[in-house]
């Protein structure tokens, strides 16, 4: 669906360097970037501010022209063929809108049913089912103005599937959104990858979104990708150590010197433990015998390390490579 | 709208009584082949024209291109050019019953006003929508500038100004010595409005004056395409 190679994209930026002089200077947004996206996956795209997301999705949809690399999607080379493409893709940019601002939001659609020459019926079906699952009745006739942040991106997701693309981009699709507007994005937006078969790329600055919708994950920094993987690969391969959390009867000194302990951290003075241990030296299962030999164990917990950690941890790992170079 | 004529005849009534005062001082009570009749048309057709052909311009794609909002114009299935010039002629045709009939009307009831011969009715409205494609044309590229210079404002100023002079908003292009009015032959300037304001009184000849509007509004859409076509690959689309 999406074959990425060696994408490069410079800018240039020019700055004040004194009376009437600029300096130019050329900085790479994407730097090198490679990756493949099978039909029917759901990728989630991070990375802190500027690390190059937009550029790569405005490279994906055929906005901006790559300055170096290959880029093909839906079997066409977005740039050149980027009317064939808008047919095929589906593009959400959180921050800015595809509907007309002052007609109803229904009259948005008849428009783009125009523009995509959508057949009526196959447009009534899909817009009747976007009505249903996104609740857009009650604000269907409504001009999108007058729409709260959370109304309007519901439009907007509607407005990009009207035309059933194979592949949907969303920039930030969540941004803004409240708790529970996010959740009922994330769960039309998983329904349709698992039941349409809608290939989904998304970046997001929140990891829920990944947690929710993406099986795989690609983490890109400095316009280049520091991991692509499931989320769970990347939580081993960034930290080994996972959390056993045990609540003890009665207070007791630090239990570490149990086999594959690496820290303990104490609190309630000592009746609830938090120990990291090596999931390659001993298993939760091991372990937590060995805390029953030595104590009365009351309650106990494993946990996976959080999303954001993971992640906070690889940009990390990079920046001291860096400094290591 | 309603305030929008009001303003419109204010402007119309100011601008016939310095023109007829003229008139009335030079030799003849006429210049340059305009009488009483043909001025208080060409005051009043021209104060309709106006919004008709958006004569000082307008900055909708600009800003569009300054916010970045243009990626959605862009990753459309369309020709954007087509998609504006059609957004533009329904405009245009709105325009014709709410901005364009008012003024005339005014002018035709209150002052002497000079119809059209009726053979020259098909001609006029044929003048008339080549006026708007060549506004269109002028316009689009105006705009389309500010993919390369993302402020222009500059630009979009000098334009209205030009306009003002240039397309026969100020007096009539026949007022203008005989060298000014054989060097904006050589361009779009009168075809935005002198045009059809000519056709109209039935001033000029009518091939020559269609003629050059004909032309520039093909010149004019070819050369936007060509700019949109070099931005879109030169250029970069602005915002995260
Ligand atoms: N038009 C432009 N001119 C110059 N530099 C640009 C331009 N667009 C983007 N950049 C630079 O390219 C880098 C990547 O920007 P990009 O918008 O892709 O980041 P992002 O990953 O989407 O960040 P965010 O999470 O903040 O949206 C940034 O350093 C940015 O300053
Ligand atoms: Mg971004």
């Amino acid at each position: 669906m999406i074959e990425v190679r060696d994408l490069r994209r410079e800018f240039r930026v020019s700055e004040k360097a004194g009376f009437l002089r600029r300096a130019h200077r050329t900085v790479a947004a994407v730097d090198g970037v490679s990756f493949d996206v099978a039909a029917g996956e759901a990728v989630g795209y991070v990375g802190p501010n500027g690390a190059g997301k937009s550029t790569t999705i405005k490279m994906l949809t055929g906005i901006l022209v790559p300055t170096s690399g290959t880029v093909r999607v839906s079997g066409v080379d977005p740039s050149r063929q980027r009317k064939e493409l808008a047919r095929r893709i589906g593009v959400v940019f959180g921050q800015r809108s595809q509907l007309w601002w002052d007609l109803p939001l229904k009259d948005s659609f008849e428009l783009l049913k125009a523009i995509y020459r959508v057949s009526a019926p196959d447009f009534t079906a899909r817009l009747a089912e976007c009505v249903e699952l996104l609740e857009l009745g009650p604000f269907l006739t409504t001009p999108v103005r007058q729409l709260s942040l959370g109304q309007r991106m519901r439009g907007e997701v509607t407005a990009s599937l009207l035309h059933a693309p194979e592949l949907l981009v969303l920039d930030e699709p969540t941004i803004g959104l409240d708790l529970e507007s996010k959740e009922r994005l994330r769960e039309f937006l998983a329904e349709l990858n698992t039941k349409r078969g809608t290939t989904l790329l998304l970046t997001t600055h929140d990891l829920d979104d990944i947690q929710r919708l993406c099986p795989r994950l690609m983490v890109i920094d400095h316009g280049t990708v520091l991991a692509d993987g499931p989320l769970a690969d990347l939580r081993a391969e960034v930290s080994p150590d996972r959390v056993l959390v045990v609540d003890l009867e009665d207070a007791a000194p630090p239990l570490d010197d149990l086999p594959g302990v690496t820290s303990v951290r104490l609190e309630m003075g000592g009746k609830r433990q938090h120990l990291a241990f090596r999931r390659d030296v001993t298993t939760a299962a091991a372990l937590i015998t060995a805390v029953a030999a030595r104590a009365e164990v009351h309650d106990l917990a494993v946990v996976e390390p959080e999303i954001d950690d993971v992640v906070r941890r690889l940009y990390e790992r990079r920046h001291l490579g860096a400094e290591c170079r | 709208m309603i305030a929008g004529t009001a303003t419109n005849v204010v402007f119309g009534l100011l601008r016939m009584a310095v023109l007829l005062a003229a008139l009335d001082a030079a030799p003849g009570g006429r210049i340059a082949g305009y009488d009483v009749a043909a001025t208080v048309t060409y005051v009043w057709l021209g104060q309709g024209l106006l919004a008709f052909v958006v004569l000082w311009g307008d900055a909708a794609l600009a800003n569009r291109i300054r916010s970045g909002d243009v990626v959605v114009d862009l990753y459309r299935p369309w020709d954007l050019q087509q998609a504006l010039l059609a957004e533009d002629l329904g405009r245009a045709a709105y325009c014709a019953v709410t901005r364009l009939v008012p003024p005339v009307v005014v002018g035709a009831l209150l002052f002497p006003f000079r119809w059209p011969t009726p053979e020259r009715w098909p001609v006029f409205l044929v003048s008339a929508v080549l006026a708007v494609l060549v506004s269109f044309g002028m316009r689009f590229l105006v705009n389309a500038s500010t993919f390369w210079l993302l402020d222009n404002r500059g630009v979009m100023a000098l334009y209205g100004v030009a306009t003002g002079i240039l397309c026969g908003l100020t007096v009539p292009l026949d007022f203008f010595p005989e060298w000014a009015r054989f060097a904006l032959w050589f361009t779009p300037m009168p075809a935005i409005m002198q045009s059809p304001i000519d056709v109209f009184i039935g001033h000029g000849s009518l091939w020559l004056t269609v003629g050059h509007q004909v032309f520039w509004a093909v010149a004019l859409f070819l050369a936007g395409r060509l700019a949109l076509a070099r931005a879109v690959r030169k250029v970069v689309v602005q915002g995260g």
